[in-house]
């Protein structure tokens, strides 16, 4: 399921609302989540997940073609941890 | 690096902020989205959300386990676990974000 189809399913099972504000919701929330990680800040979805960001230090790679070392700089993932719930939905 | 938690509440609020719903409205339609991209991956479907990430589920065998306080040796049964891949739009925008206020240089490297 693509956004688009996650937009197109939501507005067909509300038909009170204009698919246009159903595809603002959606993008309101993921914009909303992205612009919280980028402060840093935690995402909690009780239930659903949680997203935060991990901090990976500085590190001496390597290029896996070649062998050469390559100096790895600090990076921030984005991490997601599966909700109680919705782990539990997925095994029920 | 802040370390707030934003909850339903704080993206209740947004989406009220965005559109011309009631806030009780917005917070029935987050849930509802949220709701949606669970059932989808319950039936096995990847949702992909372009510029944020994609979700997928995975199945995993049976396994032996250890229960790290006794040591004792328990079996983990199948079970199916989502998993979210970051899109590159995503980490970019968050490493530049973080990478900037740490003074740091945010440069990719690989």
């Amino acid at each position: 399921m693509t956004k688009s189809e996650l937009i197109a399913r939501l507005a067909e099972k509300n038909p009170h609302l204009y698919q246009r504000d159903v595809e603002r919701i959606v993008t309101t929330i993921f914009e909303e989540i992205t612009s919280a990680l980028a402060h840093g800040d935690r995402v909690e979805l009780r239930g659903f997940g949680a997203f935060s960001v991990k901090r990976r230090e500085a590190r001496v790679g390597r290029n896996p073609r070649t062998g050469e070392s390559v100096s790895v700089e600090e990076k921030y993932i984005p991490f997601f941890k599966t909700g109680k719930q919705l782990r539990e939905r997925l095994n029920g | 690096m802040a370390l707030g938690t934003v909850t339903r509440a704080e993206l209740g609020e947004a989406v009220y902020q965005e559109v011309g719903l009631s806030r009780n409205e917005s917070a029935e339609l987050l849930e509802l989205v949220l709701n949606e991209i669970a059932g989808a991956l319950e039936n096995g479907e990847t949702v992909k959300i372009s510029s944020f990430g994609s979700f997928s589920v995975r199945r995993k065998g049976r396994r032996i386990g250890r229960n790290p306080k006794t040591g004792e040796e328990v079996p983990i049964l199948p079970r199916r676990v989502l998993v979210f891949r970051p899109s590159q739009v995503l980490k970019a925008h968050i490493n530049e974000a973080l990478g900037r206020a740490e003074g740091g240089s945010a440069t990719r490297t690989g």
